[in-house]
């Protein structure tokens, strides 16, 4: 059978598959037909409303493509902007890859079982496209690859496949947002990731998820980091939604390999969120780091974290740290796995409500007791991540900078 | 000035203030001697109006404006500063961004933190593992961009290391404007008459004394002042016979 025939199959046993964890979304709700949108030329872009254009700066897309090494733009189930602005970068929506390149058969559910659940089943019998972007070997991403997963039409299921490729001894950095425009109320968003991190390469992933209020979102990811690489994935998420589940998983699969996942998640009231990440330490000097700041605004937090270690010499550190600020429900799930003997792994949880004793310090030099909270939340958000490109860093503080209002 | 009037507190529902009369004109500099758990610390922390010290009677004015039910950032920028002895870590603030939140206006962080030998740690979190001797830098640094008109100091000299010990003593001798070297340089009358700030230091080692030039010294002990007198007398006093001692001495001669 041919393997594309192979895929179906086993998709199509899968599509009645619930999720390990987390909510059941009903996919009949939604309509996956294809919505048609043309391409955009650059100064289409520039063109385009301000209010979307806000969402999609929120979302860590530049429409100008300052400072961006390449860009990827999918308009509900369509590709409208598409090119790499540095060689030795590509860029290329899946579908055109899975047409013409051979070599992305190689990646293509790889790392992630399509027969997982119903949404890796959606994704792979209702593909409507998504990104892959690779760094040939040796090459150094100047500045970060933008890409962007836009929902615009009411009651839509985007379904989506990326796959990331930093090739040996290339550095990848990439700056991706999903957003709805401003009058989407309702939709799902399906999205697969599979990320190669190979010998001695270094990829950094910044995700920022600025969702509509009753979107669900059901994203799975797997990485895989061979000999001396080093994955970095941080996430985003300070817009309410209705229901987002997701545990991307990694395997460190060469020595020295190093994972480290940093989180920020800032949940509203309606919003429940169900996240955290797992590392497999398969090889001596592996290192991982799982690292959450959640506060909850009367929204349902649960923080996973699974750091699994199966061999001698190995380092792994998962830290999750909650406030409260109005009601709600922070849940945190750390789970430590060691197989060996030798293994050095730990953890810290803590959530609560903000320290008095804080804030009383803070207003005995002069700030008002509104303004005290505010400047303990921005700290306790503003993580140190450590390798993270500046424009990275400025992006990461922008979200959380405009997220300070809302959280208030 | 800051006056306080037979003021009562209890913290819980221990009462660890009693009948404290004081009264710190402008440019005066006192300080608070007196054995551990006297209440030296509520003192200061019922004046700098921590909601836990509850007054149960009596009043504080300062600047003439009653502030025993005033919160604490009132307080503050009513010209009231303190200076913490174990103050809580911020964690993801940096000392540069609270030397900013402190001043009312922009500031020379740089400049500032020169004069304590804390360039090092504006890029840290606001103490966030900072030693003993490094909160008290920390401290001061925070002062001098808030310039307040009356500064409550907690020991400020315990955990100091000997490198720095007299630039800590200096520094806060020159926010109190109560250093040595200025009365040499103006003349005396002229220099006690520009003079405007106000200092309230808790001390147990009586170091600060070599520095600034304070006016009283007080003790408190068990909740009670029980003595005004000068402060290297009641330093000798109490180095010699101890505390209970030298209350019992100086309440016989009152």
């Amino acid at each position: 059978m041919h393997i594309d025939d192979q895929l179906r199959e086993r998709a199509k046993k899968a599509i009645e598959k619930k999720g390990a964890i987390g909510p059941d979304v009903n996919l009949q709700e939604f309509d996956d037909a294809p919505v048609p949108h043309s391409y955009m030329a650059d100064e289409d872009l520039c063109a385009m409303p301000g209010e979307e254009q806000k969402q999609l700066i929120m979302a860590g897309l530049d429409v100008t493509e300052k400072e961006r090494g390449g860009t990827y733009f999918q308009k509900d189930t369509e590709v409208i902007h598409c090119h790499s602005q540095q060689d030795g970068i590509e860029v290329i929506p899946i579908r055109k890859a899975l047409e013409h390149h051979d070599w992305i058969r190689d990646y293509y559910w790889k790392l992630a079982a399509v027969d997982a659940d119903k949404y890796t089943a959606a994704a792979e019998l209702g593909l409507h496209d998504g990104y892959v972007i690779r760094s040939l070997p040796g090459s150094k991403s100047i500045y970060p690859v933008q890409a962007c997963l836009y929902l615009d039409k009411d009651g839509l299921q985007q379904n989506v496949h990326n796959i990331i490729i930093a090739e040996e001894d290339s550095e990848l950095h990439i700056i991706t947002g999903c957003a709805t425009s401003p009058h989407m109320k309702r939709g799902v968003h399906v999205g697969i990731s599979e990320f190669y991190v190979k010998k001695n390469a270094k990829l950094t992933f910044t995700m920022i998820h600025n969702w509509a209020e009753d979107m669900m979102v059901r994203p799975r990811s797997v990485a895989q980091v061979e000999e001396g690489g080093l994955f970095l994935n941080n996430y985003i998420c300070m817009k309410p939604v209705r229901s987002l589940q997701m545990y991307p998983t990694t395997h460190l699969v060469g020595k020295d390999a190093v994972a480290r996942f940093y989180s920020i998640i800032v949940g509203s009231p309606g919003s429940e969120y169900d996240l955290g990440g797992r590392i497999f330490l398969k090889h001596p000097g592996n290192r991982a780091e799982i690292v959450t700041r959640t506060i909850s605004n009367g929204g349902d937090i649960i923080a996973r974290g699974h750091l699994i270690g199966e061999v001698p010499d190995i380092k792994a550190h998962l830290e999750c740290r909650g406030l409260l600020l109005n009601g709600g429900l922070i849940h945190a799930i750390p789970e430590l796995e060691a197989h060996a003997d030798g293994v050095e792994m730990s953890h810290e949880a803590a959530v609560g409500k903000i320290a008095q004793e804080e804030i009383a310090y803070l207003m005995s030099r002069g700030l008002t007791e509104d303004e005290a909270t505010a400047t303990i939340v921005r700290g306790f958000l503003n993580v140190d991540i450590p390798g993270l490109p500046p424009q990275l860093k400025a992006e990461i503080d922008r979200a959380i900078e405009e997220s300070d209002k809302d959280v208030m | 000035m800051l006056q306080i009037e037979d003021l009562q507190v209890k913290l819980g529902d221990k009462e660890i203030l009693k009948h404290i009369d004081l009264e710190i004109h402008p440019g005066e500099t006192h300080i608070l001697f007196g054995p551990n758990g006297s209440g030296k610390t509520s003192l200061l922390m019922t004046i700098m109006g921590y909601p836990q010290y509850k007054v149960t009677a009596g009043k504080i004015i300062f600047k003439g404006v009653d502030i025993t039910e005033l919160p604490i950032d009132e307080r503050a920028r009513l010209g009231i500063g303190m200076s913490f002895q174990r103050p809580p870590t911020i964690n993801g603030l940096k000392t540069r961004q609270m030397v900013q939140l402190c001043a009312k206006d922009a500031v020379e962080e740089e400049t500032l933190a020169k004069k304590v030998n804390f360039e090092g740690f504006l890029d840290r979190d606001v103490n966030a593992g900072f030693s003993g001797g490094e909160i008290k830098r920390s401290e001061l640094l925070q002062l001098l961009a808030q310039n307040p008109d009356l500064m409550l100091f907690d020991e400020p000299e315990s955990g100091v290391d000997m490198e720095n010990i007299s630039l800590v003593g200096k520094t806060i001798a020159s926010l109190l404007q109560k250093g040595f070297l200025d009365a040499d340089t103006k003349p005396k009358m002229q220099a006690k008459r520009d003079r405007t700030k106000m200092g309230l230091i808790i001390t147990h080692t009586g170091f600060i004394l070599d520095y600034v030039a304070a006016d009283k010294g007080q003790v408190l002990y068990d909740g009670m002042l029980s003595c005004v007198s000068n402060p290297h007398e009641i330093l000798n006093c109490v180095g010699e016979s101890g505390y209970e001692e030298c209350v019992r001495c100086i309440s016989t001669i009152n």
